[in-house]
């Protein structure tokens, strides 16, 4: 009775805000709909006896995909008001849809019976004791490893489309060469020198810039620096003491070398 | 037939995981113009299917469903991350979302 009694509140509350994800004037509160039918889902998987897949649910759906959808909704500035305006054209049409839908799901369900010899059929069964993860564990690693792969393979697929899809250049992106990076050595932005005993840093020329910073081994074209790259080389002396008259390529060029 | 599923049996599940899925499929008529609630209910549909797996799963004490399940979890995270990406993609380059609008691959 109690089980009953918990299976119908989710039920109903199931079937009433997925309703108001469809219905509700705001996305924002679509998406929140969205992320209380899929806690009241989970309960219904927990009424289920799948505990596994109902955490699931809530870890992957609340916890990812409904935020993103909330993230998505706020992020794109769309006039959401302007586009309910069809709605009142629409409703007729999607509802013969969804009653035809129903019509017919209720006549395949009052003509559906079980075959009478389900039993005989070979089932995938959890082994006596074991707790639901660890035996959808079970099954998961053995029967259905390829499956398992093929599906680890597809969200890397989706990862890397929605990389590429969404990424665009920037002229500000700070990119990394590798090679001159490697190419650079200690000997190139590190002076060894004998301070005198009794001086500070101010008397031995204060805190000094590399003479060669990390702005000339970045890739032309990041740091929103257009123009070539800036000749290697310099003379020593041509950095100056303090730091601050070097402003040709600016403090923050300089990647926190000197700084 | 109510194997794991107790007092309740398979038809209540059964039904609510039918009406989630005409939900779905009329809140995507409804919202004709509004991308991110498509993908919403596609959402919804693709929730009602998992509905009917665990029910059977649990009714005939066959862990496949919930396997499977997981299967179309996955599946559907990945769609609606590429779903976002293109919306996202879109709205920068064209400033709206509606499907009304998506008319540039017509002939």
């Amino acid at each position: 009775m109690m089980t009953q009694i918990v299976f119908y509140v989710f039920a109903t509350v199931l079937v009433l805000s997925a309703g108001m994800v469809v219905s509700a004037r705001n996305p924002v509160h679509s998406v929140l709909f969205l992320i209380l039918a899929f806690f009241n889902a989970a309960g219904l998987f927990l009424v289920a006896g799948a505990e596994f897949l109902a955490m699931i649910l809530v870890i992957v759906y609340v916890g990812a995909v409904a935020v993103l959808f909330l993230f998505v909704v706020m992020m794109l500035d769309v006039r959401f008001a302007q586009m309910r305006e069809g709605l009142q054209r629409y409703a007729p049409f999607g509802a013969a849809v969804g009653l035809v839908l129903l019509a017919e799901l209720a006549l395949a369900f009052s003509h559906w019976q079980v075959a009478a010899d389900i039993a005989s059929v070979p089932h995938v069964v959890a082994a006596p004791g074991r707790t639901n993860t660890a035996a959808l564990g079970d099954v998961l690693y053995t029967h259905y490893v390829f499956l398992f792969e093929a599906c680890g393979l597809v969200l890397l697929v989706a990862m890397i489309g929605a990389i590429v899809l969404t990424l665009r250049e920037r002229p500000m992106g700070r990119r990394q060469n590798i090679d001159r990076q490697h190419e650079r050595t200690a000997a190139d932005t590190l002076a060894m020198m004998t301070v005198p005993l009794g001086q500070g840093v101010a008397a031995n020329g204060g805190f000094r810039r590399p003479e060669q910073s990390y702005y000339i081994a970045s890739v032309p074209g990041s740091y929103g620096v257009t123009a070539e790259p800036v000749p290697q080389g310099k003379p020593a002396g041509a950095a100056p003491a303090d730091g601050a008259p070097e402003s040709g390529h600016g403090a923050d060029n300089h990647g926190g070398l000197a700084q | 037939m109510t194997g794991g599923l107790g007092s309740i049996g398979i038809g209540p599940y059964l039904t609510v995981s039918a009406i989630l899925l005409v939900l779905g499929v009329f809140g995507i008529f409804l919202n004709r113009k509004n991308v991110i609630i498509i993908l919403m209910s596609i959402e919804l549909i693709l929730l009602s299917a998992n509905l009917n797996f665990v029910a059977f799963s649990s009714a005939l004490g066959d862990l496949s469903g919930q396997v499977f399940t997981l299967f179309v979890l996955t599946i559907a995270a990945a769609e609606s991350a590429i779903g976002l990406a293109i919306v996202t993609v879109y709205f920068r380059n064209r400033g709206s979302i509606e499907v009304e609008d998506i008319t540039m691959m017509k002939g």
